[in-house]
């Protein structure tokens, strides 16, 4: 009824709304149908003459207790539902689950990192949730679970048990700006031996990947809206920018400049003042409080290093 | 109409996301807020309890000014600085913080429009203490200013909490104060607690309001006096005062920890008993009534049924469980459009249909204002209904594209606003036309027994030549 079932927590959150939705439809329908008799029965012409009813203080009682019961009994599933989602097993495999603007990304115990998150299948799963810059959150509707990944919260999780394979939409439920519709993912469930084999294998990452200023960038969510493989995205991508002639819009004039170091320095401190012709202004703050001058010092080193291969 | 198809079709995301902010500003903040209380609460309020003004009717002008003042600064924001606001209307830090966006101006707008609403608060609590006819009593007061009496508290106590809230965070985008924002030491959570301690009971100064509006209407044309007048009085005291305690709700998957959670989901479920005893208040006062069907019974009975959805879904949310599968979705958006629209909406244009002829001394086309009121209903309901749905399957909020499952859902809904749209041009025809031309109304067409019908169409200025003298309960029809 609600998408795909894939975790332990389906079972527990669809009889609960089950059971709510249940208990709200009969009244719904119970009380639109007599709403709608009275209305036809006592309707002036065939009943010119209103009866005053004396108020009975029972029905009032009863309208208070019985409603009041029939919320609790919702509470009571929603909450025994609810609770195990907050109490992950000691067992459970550990990954951290980075968000930033616009993309999630993961880190497995052993260092190894990816974009979609890799499962073992009917393991417990605990993600542990950070977040680089701003509020997201992490929503997987086949698994029922969602959890706001804040910036500078410790110890925030959420954790389950994959009880499908296959491939699962995740999505970012909390606004996030220009591209928050695109910040989704997947989570792949897969056997657990192909798992293993899976996350044993860690790549070697290129010099380039390794070096501090792409650390900073990566680290201040700067690739979320600058790619480093070319392609476009809210903002210029960083493929081969140093040293490029670039045409900007200066005080709504066109110009041409060259891409030195004091071009990016000035790019970072205020966005807005030579913008690159194609891109939108407001988008960028500036980072100026952020960045310290050797941070500065080693983007510059890293976007001056050409890429490899 | 952006989201009936997928991918871009008419608008680039950045303006999508300040269309939704700046309609959440100015929805909020600016109509729905004041719209009933303000509008109808200051022409009806003092009439119905037998005075010839509010109180202070100077510091109601300074706040319809104040709030054209916000009003303007709203405005302002869409076309000065860096772009329209992007942030939501909920201003969710740090984004707010950060974003390179007109943020401050509508804050700012925000933060003045907050106190136009404290200073009618302040002046309808002291009106009703002061001003009721000799004889009046507290049970003897009609149940509209007594719904307006428990929102005035709502306004005069939470309003401030958003004010220094939204101040702090003008402070910390200008002077780099740490108050949100973890990059200087901050907290965003504590963003979101102060955002919806008034946040949330702001809904019920939407919606109290609306609920004393259908409580006027219900026994006017059924003609009987209402059933639970008491109970209905005070669960509007209930549900002010419960509501207060609630806000945490919002923020089920926000981080805050775990007794805090089943702590306001117990609380919620508590503060939808009162809004049920009112439902069943309402359609037992039409037991053995004799009802006449006009126009504003009409409304008043889609807002009952809208309500009734509104409220059930709510359930939904405040259980924990259901909450964390559905919070921000679509689900979300359907559930309180159908309170605020469907619920305050429609009992506005119930309102509207209602006081009309007292307000215009003229009367308007019946049929046609029954025939918007069914175009509205279906338009509303095409709109919103699917979007329940949508939320259903896994369709975040405020999203400008989206997967392609969600595509039939919206596709229905973008029809539905099509039909709303012309539900809204039938009703706007038909008023503003016999608003000059319409036949001249008699002062008590719908036979009312509340003071308003017992003076002349349209109000003179003072209301009373001479206060009436009270000596029974307001629906004592025989």
């Amino acid at each position: 009824m609600f998408g795909p079932e894939a975790s332990n927590f389906v079972e527990g959150v669809d009889k609960a709304f089950f059971i709510i939705m249940g208990i709200g439809a009969f009244f719904l329908v119970g009380l639109t149908t007599l709403m709608v008799i009275f209305v036809i029965k006592y309707n002036k012409k065939r009943h010119p003459n209103a009866v005053q009813i004396k108020e009975y203080l029972s029905l009032e009682i009863a309208w208070i207790v019985i409603p009041l019961i029939i919320v609790m009994f919702m509470f009571y599933y929603g909450y025994i539902a609810y609770k195990p989602m907050r109490e992950a097993p000691a067992d459970a495999l550990n990954i951290k689950a980075i968000a930033k603007m616009w993309e999630f990304s993961f880190e497995y115990a052993n260092g190894k990192e990816s974009n979609t998150l890799i499962v073992p299948f009917n393991k417990p799963v605990k993600l542990n949730l950070f977040s680089r810059d701003i509020v997201h959150s992490f929503y997987v509707p086949a698994f029922r679970i969602k959890e706001d990944m804040v910036p500078d919260l410790k110890d925030n999780f959420m954790w389950f048990i994959p009880t499908e394979l296959g491939k699962f939409d995740i999505l970012c439920a909390e606004y996030c700006g220009v591209r928050h519709s695109y910040m989704m993912s997947t989570v792949e469930v897969i056997p657990e031996d192909e798992y293993n084999a899976w996350v044993a294998k860690v790549e070697k990452k290129s010099l380039k990947q390794e070096m501090k200023g792409f650390e900073i960038l990566k680290n201040n969510a700067c690739t979320g809206c600058h790619s480093i493989d070319g392609s476009k995205l809210v903002g210029p991508s960083f493929k081969g920018l140093y040293g490029a002639e670039r045409t900007v819009i200066t005080d709504g004039k066109e110009r041409t400049v060259k891409a030195d170091d004091e071009y990016i320095k000035n790019s970072i401190f205020s966005p807005d003042n030579d913008l690159v012709k194609g891109f939108n202004s407001g988008l960028m703050r500036s980072y100026k409080e952020v960045l310290k001058d050797e941070d500065i010092k080693e983007i510059i080193e890293y976007l001056k290093t050409p890429d490899e291969n | 109409m952006e989201l009936a198809q997928p991918g871009q079709d008419f608008l680039s995301a950045q303006s999508y996301n300040a269309v939704f902010t700046v309609h959440g500003v100015i929805m909020i903040f600016l109509v729905v807020i004041p719209g009933l209380a303000a509008v109808f609460g200051n022409l009806f309020m003092p009439i119905m309890i037998g005075a010839r003004d509010v109180s202070f009717p100077k510091l109601n002008l300074f706040s319809f000014y104040i709030y054209m003042f916000g009003a303007v600064l709203a405005v302002i924001s869409l076309f000065i600085g860096k772009g329209a606001p992007d942030t939501g209307w909920t201003f969710y830090a740090p984004y707010s913080t950060q974003s390179g966006s007109n943020v401050i101006a509508a804050v700012l707008a925000a933060f003045v429009l907050g106190f136009s609403s404290i200073l009618t608060g302040l002046n309808f609590i002291v009106t009703i203490h002061r001003l009721r006819a000799p004889g009046m009593t507290w049970f003897k007061m009609p149940l509209f200013p007594w719904s307006l009496y428990a929102t005035a508290w709502i306004q005069l106590l939470a309003t401030p909490i958003v004010g220094i809230t939204l101040l702090m965070l003008v402070a910390e985008r200008l002077f780099k104060i740490g108050f949100f924002d973890p990059n200087l030491g901050g907290d965003p959570i504590l963003f979101q607690h102060l955002f919806w301690i008034y946040s949330h009971p702001a809904v019920y100064v939407m919606i109290l309001p609306a609920m004393g509006v259908i409580t006027e209407i219900i026994p006017t044309f059924a003609k009987r006096k209402v059933f639970g007048y008491k109970a209905i009085a005070l669960s509007s005291v209930a549900i002010a005062a419960v509501g207060y305690l609630v806000w945490g709700h919002h923020m089920y998957t926000a981080g805050m920890s775990g007794t805090a959670r089943w702590f306001f989901s117990f609380l919620t479920f508590i503060v939808a008993v009162p809004s049920a005893i009112k439902v069943f208040n309402w359609i037992s006062t039409m037991y053995k009534g004799s009802i006449s069907l006009e126009p504003p019974f009409y409304f008043a009975m889609a807002f009952i049924f809208n309500f009734m959805i509104g409220g059930l879904t709510g359930l939904i949310l405040g259980s924990l469980a259901t909450d964390i599968h559905v919070h921000d979705t679509a689900f979300v958006v359907a559930h309180f459009h159908y309170i605020i629209f469907g619920g305050m909406g429609f009992a506005f244009l119930a309102a509207l249909h209602y006081w009309f002829p007292k307000i215009y001394g003229r009367m308007y086309n019946h049929k046609m204002a029954n025939w918007s009121c069914v175009t509205i209903f279906v338009g509303f309901t095409v709109l919103y209904f699917p979007q329940f749905i949508v939320g259903l399957q896994g369709m975040p909020r405020r999203y400008f594209d989206y997967l392609p499952q969600f595509q039939t859902g919206h596709f229905i809904s973008a029809i539905g606003a099509f039909i709303l749209g012309i539900g809204f041009v039938l009703v706007f025809m038909n008023l503003v036309r016999s608003a000059k031309t319409g036949k001249i109304a008699e002062s008590n067409p719908w036979g009312g027994l509340t003071l308003e019908w017992q003076i002349a169409s349209p109000p003179t200025v003072e209301n009373f030549d001479e206060i009436p003298v009270i000596t029974e309960g307001p629906y004592e029809y025989k």
